[in-house]
C-alpha cells in the first residue's frame, strides 16, 4: 500500500488534540486516541470519503495489568536463560511501544477497521485507566458494535455509555467478575447458580 | 342464544342465574406469545437459545442468547507457550480447524518477523480449500437435512468423508488435527498424495452434481429458501459480515482477493456473488465456492514446488531407538547423513522434508528429528523450544492476522509482552458477527423459516462461544 504512511498522518494532522501517538509495526498501522475524541474521530473514519472505513471487523480490550513483568511461564525460571547462540534473535529495525504507560491506563480497548473501498485496514485503540474503564459506544455507527462491546464488558468490565443494551454475553448473568482481566485466576470456580424461581 | 340454564352445566364463579353463553362475545383479540426455541433443540445444535415472540406463525421480536458453549479459549491461551495455542485452535472451528491453525501461526510468524517457505505456504493454501469445502459440505448438508432432504445430507457427509480421509492421511486426525506450526506445518503431504486428491475431487464434484440436481430446483427447497432470512448490503456490512453470507448480499469481498496471504495471489479463481441476500442464494454462493476451491487445489498442485525432497531415502535409516542409543555412547559418525524412522505420527517431519516445510528460522521451528537425537545443537535447541519456559518468544507488539475462513474473516489478533507465551490472543470468529445481525434476519419471517436461515447462517458453537 503505498498511501499507507498517510493514513495515521492525515489523523495525526487533522486531530491533534485526540491523537497520543500513531505506529505502523509489521506493516499495520495504528492510532492510539484519547477517550475524549473517539466518537469524533470513528464518526470521520467512516463517514469521510477518503477514509470509508465501513467494516468495524473487530473490537477487542486487552488489559495491560501484567505486561512485561513476567518473562517466563515456569514459576522457577524468572528470567529466561540465555539462548544458544544459533538462536539468538538477529537485531530488528522495528520497535514497539505502547505509546502511554501500562500503570497509568490499565485497559485498552482495540477496533480493527476495515475499508472494503480502499480496501486497508485502521487499527484504533483507546487507552483507559483502571478507576473509570468506560468510553463511549460505537452502537450509534456501526451494528457490529452492540456485540462486541457486550463482550468486552463481560471479560474485562470496560462500560460503553449509550450502549442499548449492555449485558454479559458468554458468561451467565449471575457470574461475579470480569474473567479475562488478568487478576481473575483461572482456576477460581464459581457456583453456577440454578434457574431463578 | 340458547339458554344453558337448566342443563345442569355450571361456569364457575357465575350465579346460576348469569347464562354462560352470554357472558362470551365473540372476540377477536390477541397476543403475542413468547416461544422458548432452545439451547435443548436439534436445530440450534444444542447451544443457541432463540426466545421468539410471536404473533401467529409470524416473528415479530427475537432475543439471541448465545455463551452455552464458552470454555475459556482466550484465557487458556495466555497461560501457555505460544504452541499450545494450536491444539485449541483446532477446537475453534471443528469443521475446519486447518484454517484456525494457519490463521493463527501466520499472526505469531508476523509478530517474529518470519516467513514460511514457498512449499509450506502451498500446503497451507491447499489444506485450506480442502477444508473450506468440508465446510461448506456440512453448513449446505446440514441446512437441507434440516429441511427434510436427508438424502443430500447423506451424499455431501459422504463427500466429505474422502476429504477428511485425505487430511487425515496428512495430518494423522480427521478433526484434531493439529498440524499448524509456528514457521511451517508438522509434516510434508504424503507420496502419493497429488494423485489422491485428484481422485477425490473428481468424486465430491459427482457428488456436487447429484445434490445439485436434488437441491436446486427443487419446489420445496427453493420455496422455502427464496426470500427467506434476507439482508440488505448496507446492514450487512454494518455487522461486519463477511464471507459467504456476505458475498450472498452482492458485494465481492474476499480476504484471498482483497489483501492476498500466502500464496492465494498465484491463484486463478472467482468470488461468486447472490443477488438478493436471502437463503437461497447463500446456498448457490457456496455450492459455487466449492468449485472455486476445487480449481485452487487443482492449480497448487499443479505449481507446487518440488523441494529438496528426491533426495535418496534408501539405506541408511535407523529406527530412531536406535539412533538415540548410538548418539548417547558417541557414535554419531555418519549421522550427518542418516535419516531416522519414526512413528508414523511424525512422519514426513525428518530431514529433507523438514527443511521443505520449514523457514529457516531457529527461534521458533524445532530442528529435524535426527538433528535432536544426533547432536548437541540438535539437542539444545529442541530443548530450548519445548521445555516449559523457554519457547518462542516473539519481540513486544501486536499482530492481526486476516484470513478468509469458511464463513468469513477469521481474525487471529495476537498481543506479545516478550515473554514466552502471548500476553493475549483474541479470535475474531466470522460467525459471531452473523449471530449477531440473526435478530433482523428472522423478524418478520415465520417461525418455520427460522430453520434455514439458521442453517445458512453456519453458526460454528467452537468459535462463536470459545
Amino acid at each position: 500500500m503505498s498511501d499507507a504512511p498517510t493514513l495515521t498522518a492525515v489523523l495525526q494532522a487533522r486531530f491533534p488534540q485526540h491523537v497520543l501517538g500513531t505506529h505502523a509495526y509489521r506493516g499495520q498501522e495504528t492510532v492510539v486516541l484519547k477517550r475524549e475524541g473517539w466518537l469524533k474521530v470513528a464518526r470521520f473514519l467512516r463517514d469521510d470519503p477518503a477514509m470509508a472505513f465501513d467494516f468495524l471487523m473487530d473490537l477487542a480490550c486487552v488489559d495491560y495489568l501484567k505486561f512485561g513483568r513476567s518473562q517466563s511461564s515456569a514459576p522457577t525460571l524468572t528470567t529466561p536463560s540465555p539462548l544458544p547462540y544459533f538462536m539468538t534473535p538477529k537485531p530488528q529495525a522495528e520497535r514497539w511501544e505502547r505509546v502511554v504507560s501500562d500503570d497509568e491506563f490499565r485497559f485498552e480497548v482495540v477496533c480493527h477497521l476495515y475499508s472494503s473501498l480502499r480496501n486497508r485496514r485502521l487499527r484504533v485503540k483507546v487507552p483507559l485507566t483502571a478507576a473509570d474503564p468506560s468510553m463511549p459506544s460505537l452502537t450509534g455507527l456501526w451494528k457490529s458494535a452492540d456485540w462486541f462491546e457486550r463482550e468486552a464488558w463481560d471479560m474485562f468490565g470496560v462500560t460503553f455509555t449509550g450502549h442499548p443494551n449492555l449485558r454479559r454475553i458468554l458468561m451467565y448473568e449471575s457470574f461475579q467478575g470480569h474473567p479475562l482481566r488478568k487478576d481473575y485466576p483461572i482456576r477460581k470456580r464459581q457456583p453456577l447458580i440454578g434457574p431463578v424461581n | 342464544m340458547k339458554s344453558v340454564r337448566g342443563s345442569g352445566f355450571r361456569v364457575l364463579g357465575q350465579t346460576p342465574n348469569q347464562t354462560a353463553v352470554s357472558t362470551v362475545q365473540p372476540s377477536t383479540e390477541t397476543r403475542n406469545m413468547f416461544l422458548n426455541i432452545g439451547p435443548s433443540h436439534p436445530a440450534m445444535h444444542g447451544i443457541i437459545q432463540i426466545i421468539a415472540e410471536l404473533d401467529g406463525e409470524r416473528i415479530v421480536g427475537a432475543d439471541v442468547e448465545i455463551g452455552y458453549l464458552h470454555r475459556a479459549f482466550e484465557k487458556e491461551s495466555e497461560r501457555g507457550p505460544y504452541n499450545n495455542v494450536v491444539p485449541y485452535a483446532d477446537r475453534l472451528n471443528y469443521v475446519s480447524p486447518l484454517i484456525n491453525n494457519f490463521g493463527y501461526c501466520l499472526a505469531v510468524e508476523r509478530l517474529l518477523g518470519i516467513e514460511a517457505t514457498e512449499r509450506c505456504q502451498y500446503i497451507r493454501v491447499i489444506l485450506s480449500e480442502i477444508s473450506r469445502i468440508t465446510d461448506h459440505l456440512t453448513c449446505v448438508g446440514a441446512s437441507a437435512m434440516e429441511l427434510g432432504a436427508f438424502t443430500v445430507f447423506l451424499y455431501m457427509i459422504k463427500a466429505r468423508e474422502w476429504l477428511w480421509e485425505l487430511i487425515e492421511s496428512v495430518t494423522g486426525a480427521r478433526l484434531t488435527i493439529s498440524y499448524g506450526r509456528v514457521g511451517g506445518v508438522k509434516a510434508d503431504l504424503p507420496e502419493d498424495f497429488a494423485g489422491r486428491t485428484r481422485a477425490v475431487l473428481e468424486e465430491v464434484r459427482k457428488v456436487l452434481l447429484e445434490c445439485d440436481t436434488l437441491l436446486t430446483r427443487n419446489r420445496i427447497f427453493v420455496d422455502r429458501m427464496q426470500g427467506t432470512g434476507v439482508i440488505s448490503k448496507e446492514t450487512a456490512i454494518s455487522y461486519a459480515i463477511t464471507g459467504p453470507f456476505l458475498r450472498g448480499s452482492g458485494i465481492a469481498l474476499d480476504t484471498r482477493k482483497a489483501q492476498p496471504y500466502f500464496v492465494y495471489d498465484r491463484m486463478q479463481f472467482d468470488v461468486p456473488t447472490g443477488e438478493h441476500g436471502d437463503n437461497y442464494d447463500r446456498y448457490l454462493v457456496r455450492m459455487e465456492e466449492m468449485e472455486q476451491s476445487m480449481r485452487i487445489i487443482e492449480q497448487a498442485l499443479a505449481a507446487i514446488p518440488a523441494g529438496p525432497l528426491n533426495v535418496d531415502m534408501e539405506g541408511n535409516i535407523l529406527p530412531a531407538s536406535v539412533m538415540v542409543d548410538e548418539a548417547k555412547m558417541g557414535r554419531v559418525a555418519g549421522f550427518k547423513q542418516a535419516r531416522v524412522r519414526l512413528d508414523p505420527t511424525l512422519e514426513g517431519s525428518t530431514r529433507g522434508y523438514h527443511e521443505a516445510i520449514n523457514a529457516r528460522e531457529k527461534r521458533a521451528v524445532l530442528p529435524a528429528k535426527e538433528d535432536t537425537y544426533g547432536n548437541i545443537e540438535g539437542l539444545m535447541h529442541h530443548f530450548k523450544l519445548i521445555m516449559l519456559g523457554h519457547g518462542i518468544r516473539p519481540p513486544k507488539g501486536e499482530y492481526y492476522s486476516a484470513v478468509e475462513g469458511a464463513n468469513g474473516e477469521l481474525g487471529f489478533y495476537v498481543v506479545s509482552d516478550g515473554s514466552d507465551r502471548p500476553y493475549r490472543v483474541r479470535v475474531h470468529p466470522p460467525c459471531f458477527t452473523i449471530m449477531a445481525a440473526l435478530r433482523e434476519l428472522i423478524v418478520g419471517d415465520m417461525v418455520a423459516d427460522l430453520v434455514p436461515t439458521f442453517g445458512s447462517v453456519n453458526m460454528i458453537g467452537g468459535e462463536l462461544d470459545r
